[in-house]
């Protein structure tokens, strides 16, 4: 008989009708619940760019990605599925608060920059934090995330493209993307999560091979990959500690504000309040929607 | 709402593929919701639905018991018979 650890130990992946124990099941709903959710908030920062996008190109392109966002949402919340919980379970969970979803989409995205600074720096540090996990020990969740990665390069390349854009336009286009990567910088090296001395899910996480690497290797591999790719945009970051150290060969970079990180963690951010309100609203507002489904199904079953 | 399975044809000459699953009241719209969720960027020619409470699947409990038979007959793989020397197109 295969046990669940003979599987983790051959580096295979576990299924969902698998016996697994109930802590590794709960962990995984927790993340991956909370991927869902973050996909599906953060849909909205970049939502609100859609009407005013100042070309037919860059709408059709936001568009397509904001679509992405919420596709996937589903791919993740259907891998949550497969660990026996309800769809409609996770969304009360996160409708009255007791599952998060990353705190970068507490943020504003005030100019057509932060759709630059988002795909560089947010959908870039996802990356960083996503493509381990296309190698995670859970099946269901590892091939959501191979499709995710496959997506989430497009998403990068457009910002980054977006922001070379601008750094070349005029001084003030320059300067709007300048102070969109200021803003953005540093709550991106936050979504890698607290220091690994501090993080109290980790090593449990690693040793069931949901996480591959920590925190802070992660963090460091985001900055090293960011600093050369500034350069080349013309633009910096907002780090005065920010140098090469090659002694260690990585680049040095200042303390992070983690007062801050839990603050907007707490609910304390600038937008929480507005990302759940606009959230629980559209669900409201959409419950025609899937009645009216049901009640077209239940009458053509009949 | 029901719970469908989708699987997705790449391409003419290639079985479908599972690919995911989603929610839709009937079989019309989980095909459409499938068609937005898993070919974005033309990733299919040909989707199939299925509801996930209509597929009978072995159980990982007997895994054993029900895939052991196979275990022990070596000699239907090529692999298992020894050819002499220079034997070429066999």
């Amino acid at each position: 008989m295969v046990t669940f650890q003979d599987l983790i130990d051959a580096d295979e992946r576990v299924e969902p009708r698998d016996d697994m124990p109930e802590a590794y099941r709960t962990t995984l709903i927790r993340q991956i619940a909370q991927h869902a959710h973050s996909e599906i908030i953060g849909m909205q920062p970049e939502g609100s760019w859609i009407t005013r996008a100042p070309s037919l190109k860059r709408k059709a392109i936001l568009l397509a990605k904001v679509q992405d966002e919420a596709g996937h949402g589903l791919y993740l919340y259907g891998a949550a599925e497969t660990l026996g919980v309800a769809r409609e379970e996770l969304l009360d969970a996160l409708h009255d608060g007791r599952q998060r979803y990353s705190s970068i989409f507490n943020y504003p995205t005030p100019t057509w920059a932060d759709m630059g600074a988002i795909g560089w720096l947010v959908d870039g540090a996802a990356i960083v934090n996503q493509v381990p996990l296309c190698r995670c020990s859970y099946g269901p969740y590892a091939r959501a995330m191979v499709r995710i990665c496959k997506e989430e390069s497009f998403h990068q390349r457009q910002g980054y493209e977006l922001l070379h854009t601008l750094a070349h336009g005029t001084p003030e286009q320059k300067s709007m993307a300048q102070d969109a990567v200021d803003r953005w910088w540093w709550p991106s090296l936050m979504m890698f999560g607290p220091p690994d001395t501090e993080s109290t899910h980790s090593a449990q996480s690693m040793a069931w091979k949901i996480k591959r690497h920590s925190n802070d290797d992660l963090r460091q591999r985001f900055v090293d990959m960011c600093v050369p790719q500034a350069e080349i945009l013309g633009l910096t970051l907002p780090d005065p500690d920010l140098r090469w150290n090659a002694g260690r060969g990585h680049y040095d970079f200042g303390e992070i504000d983690w007062g801050e990180f839990k603050r907007v963690l707490a609910g304390d951010g600038p937008m929480n309040r507005e990302r759940m309100a606009h959230r629980k609203s559209a669900h409201d507002e959409g419950a025609w929607v899937r009645e009216a489904a049901r009640a077209y199904a239940a009458r053509s079953a009949r | 709402m029901r719970l469908w399975e989708v699987f997705v044809r790449p391409r003419r000459g290639l079985s479908h593929v599972h690919a995911g699953s989603l929610h839709a009241p009937d079989a019309e719209l989980a095909l459409r919701h499938a068609r937005d969720l898993f070919t974005r960027r033309q990733e299919g020619v040909s989707i199939w639905v299925v509801p996930a409470d209509q597929i009978t699947a072995s159980s990982p409990d007997d895994k054993e018991s029900f895939f052991d038979p196979a275990a022990d007959k070596p000699y239907r793989h090529p692999t298992f018979y020894e050819l002499p020397e220079g034997v070429e197109h066999l």
